[in-house]
């Protein structure tokens, strides 16, 4: 199979305003991916799988991963000349990561049996734009994974067929595979009129919960 | 909203002029033919199925946060509750998958180990799986009985060396957790030399038996084309003529030593899946004697893998692995700390169920049953 980079060449001579970007692994046996822009993915999607050498016809996994707003720390060796001597310093850099969801397809071949070539598409944001682009018009066997990443991360597949919760069940709300999920105590909550219940209920449900007084029993 | 168990429905033509009723049923969850908590709503028109959405997440335990929550070596136990009719072949994926990760070597011994155990497990799942799809056909008990008698006896090995029938929780990054002795490889040396018979034996009663014949050949057929489009895997994308076999392709493990067949349908009904499955257990067969003659001495385990306080260097993988029900997947992320950072499981028997729908519609109400049966699904692993 050709290398990626030779792909992403191709990639980017046959269609015209797209712009990819190679992730690289640091793994000894790690596969790096394409990162594409959300808006191109369906037409490189199509031309992965229809294109002659690639006819990546097969996608294996599709997966989400959540990537909450963070600091990164990375240490750069720099030299630096301390009184005419030169010196190798490690040097800190912190760099703030956006905070957005990452959607990864495995794609193989069945009929030339090569791969993986791992796509990745990226949102926004994590609150309002979570919208990418479906691919199950492409690889129909995505519909059910993609339905799995919309219920566990949130994030909208535009195209889909049918996007709707499929682990958890519909009135769920939240989206439990995020890093900052709280799980309720209790997820079938009712109002009891313990006291340590309703201490506890009033931290996940803001609305203010009146216990039922339960009339007296007269001896 | 509680599932109503049916609904009577105006049928309608194209102007939307009413011309009949449409029943809508809910199949499951509650249903021994559903082969766990699985529901399906069906739509029928007299007893054609004209919809039909599987319902899934009533084991739903969210396996992947849990993974994400623990240490590597801790998820190797939670694995065994994936598929839990195959749980040495979901360790494997699990520790092919990290060994890939972490770049760790497995001692010759322990790679034969895992092919003896691997091939042992498509064993039993594939005899398991024959006795309940005729079970849903109909032939009560008996073959069902028949093929767990024979799964006991491989089960019976397992627990041997690992301690346990079904959650083995046996294999470890870089080998295996216990060796097995002698005694135990001519106990199973001796299984696999009777395990031919049995099959003669069963394929005598269903290969030609009238009733199945006339209930899976010709039903649900599936294209190559569908099969690949839909990411159809294991013996349900072989039995629609697809040469796909990841032991074959990857060569994970010692796969490239052993002469071994890929057995291939043309129609990809359910009488090709059938016959796929008891293909692929002769060719097992094949490959437990070849295993079962060359395994050499030795350690089990890599001296170098370190269990406790694991942490592998930044960076991603995706191993992969063929079990019994299809690909079987782990893709990890891992952020050079002591817990995976991403946990991902590649389920086969949740996304062969992605076209169910398909592959019913036009059929009978009571094809439903022995479609879903052939799919071969576990809802451990469906759900996770």
């Amino acid at each position: 199979m050709e290398t990626l980079e030779q792909i992403k060449l191709r990639i980017e001579s046959a269609l015209p305003l797209t712009k990819l970007d190679i992730l690289p692994n640091e793994c000894p046996a790690g596969e790096r991916s394409l990162v594409v822009d959300a808006s191109r993915g369906l037409d490189v999607a199509k031309f992965l799988r229809d294109d002659a050498q690639l006819k990546l016809d097969y996608c294996s996994n599709v997966t989400g991963i959540d990537w909450p707003e963070a600091k990164i720390k990375t240490k750069v060796k720099k030299k630096v000349v301390v009184e005419g001597v030169e010196k190798e310093v490690e040097e800190t850099i912190e760099t703030l990561r956006s905070g957005h969801l990452e959607v990864v397809y495995h794609l193989y071949s069945m009929e030339l049996k090569h791969g993986p070539i791992v796509l990745r598409m990226r949102t926004a944001n994590r609150t309002d734009q979570t919208h990418l682009p479906s691919l199950t018009p492409v690889w129909r066997g995505a519909e059910f994974q993609e339905r799995e990443i919309y219920d566990l991360y949130g994030v909208i597949f535009d195209g889909h067929p049918d996007l709707r919760r499929i682990l958890m069940w519909d009135e769920f709300v939240g989206f439990p595979m995020r890093r900052d999920y709280v799980a309720p105590d209790d997820f079938e909550y009712e109002p009891t009129p313990h006291d340590e219940v309703l201490v506890e209920a009033k931290k996940h449900y803001p609305v203010e919960v009146k216990a039922e007084v339960k009339p007296e029993v007269k001896a | 909203m509680p599932p109503k168990s049916f609904e009577v429905k105006p049928k309608l033509d194209e102007s939307g002029s009413s011309i009949g009723e449409l029943l809508e049923i809910s199949m499951g969850p509650h249903h021994p033919s559903t082969h766990g908590v699985f529901r399906m709503d069906v739509v029928l028109d007299g007893e054609k199925v004209v919809k039909l959405k599987p319902v899934c997440g009533y084991l739903h335990r969210n396996h992947e946060k849990i993974g994400e929550n623990i240490s590597y070596l801790a998820s190797m136990p939670y694995t065994d509750r994936l598929d839990y009719f195959c749980s040495m072949t979901n360790n494997w994926a699990y520790a092919l998958t990290i060994e890939k990760l972490a770049g760790l070597a497995v001692p010759e011994r322990a790679e034969y180990i895992r092919v003896i155990m691997a091939e042992l497990t498509r064993l039993q799942n594939h005899t398991s799986l024959i006795g309940f799809f005729v079970h849903d056909m109909g032939a009560l008990g008996t073959p069902l009985m028949y093929a767990f008698r024979e799964r006991e006896k491989i089960l019976d090995l397992f627990e041997e060396v690992s301690g346990a029938r079904m959650m083995c929780n046996y294999m470890r990054f870089g080998g295996v957790r216990v060796d097995v002795n002698d005694e135990w490889l001519a106990r199973t040396k001796q299984l696999v030399a009777n395990y031919g018979r049995f099959l003669d034996e069963f394929e005598t009663f269903l290969n030609e038996n009238e009733i199945l014949l006339a209930r899976t050949q010709g039903v649900s057929p599936l294209t190559k084309e569908q099969a690949i489009n839909a990411s159809l895997t294991g013996p349900l994308l072989r039995a629609a003529g697809v040469n796909y076999d990841v032991r074959k392709v990857d060569k994970y493990g010692i796969y490239s030593r052993f002469d071994f067949k890929v057995p291939l349908g043309e129609h990809g009904d359910l009488y090709d899946r059938y016959m796929m499955r008891v293909l692929e257990m002769r060719e097992s067969i094949k490959i437990l004697n070849q295993a079962l003659r060359d395994i050499p001495g030795g350690p089990v385990m890599d001296p170098k893998a370190k269990l406790r306080g694991f942490r592998p260097k930044p960076g991603e993988v995706y191993g992969r692995i063929e079990s019994p029900k299809g690909e079987l997947g782990f893709y990890i992320i891992s952020d050079g700390g002591p817990n995976p950072y991403r946990y991902r499981v590649r389920p086969p028997s949740f996304i062969n169920i992605t076209i169910l729908e398909d592959m019913c519609l036009g059929h009978r109400v009571a094809d439903v049953i022995v479609i879903l049966g052939s799919v071969d699904i576990v809802l451990g692993e469906v759900d996770r």
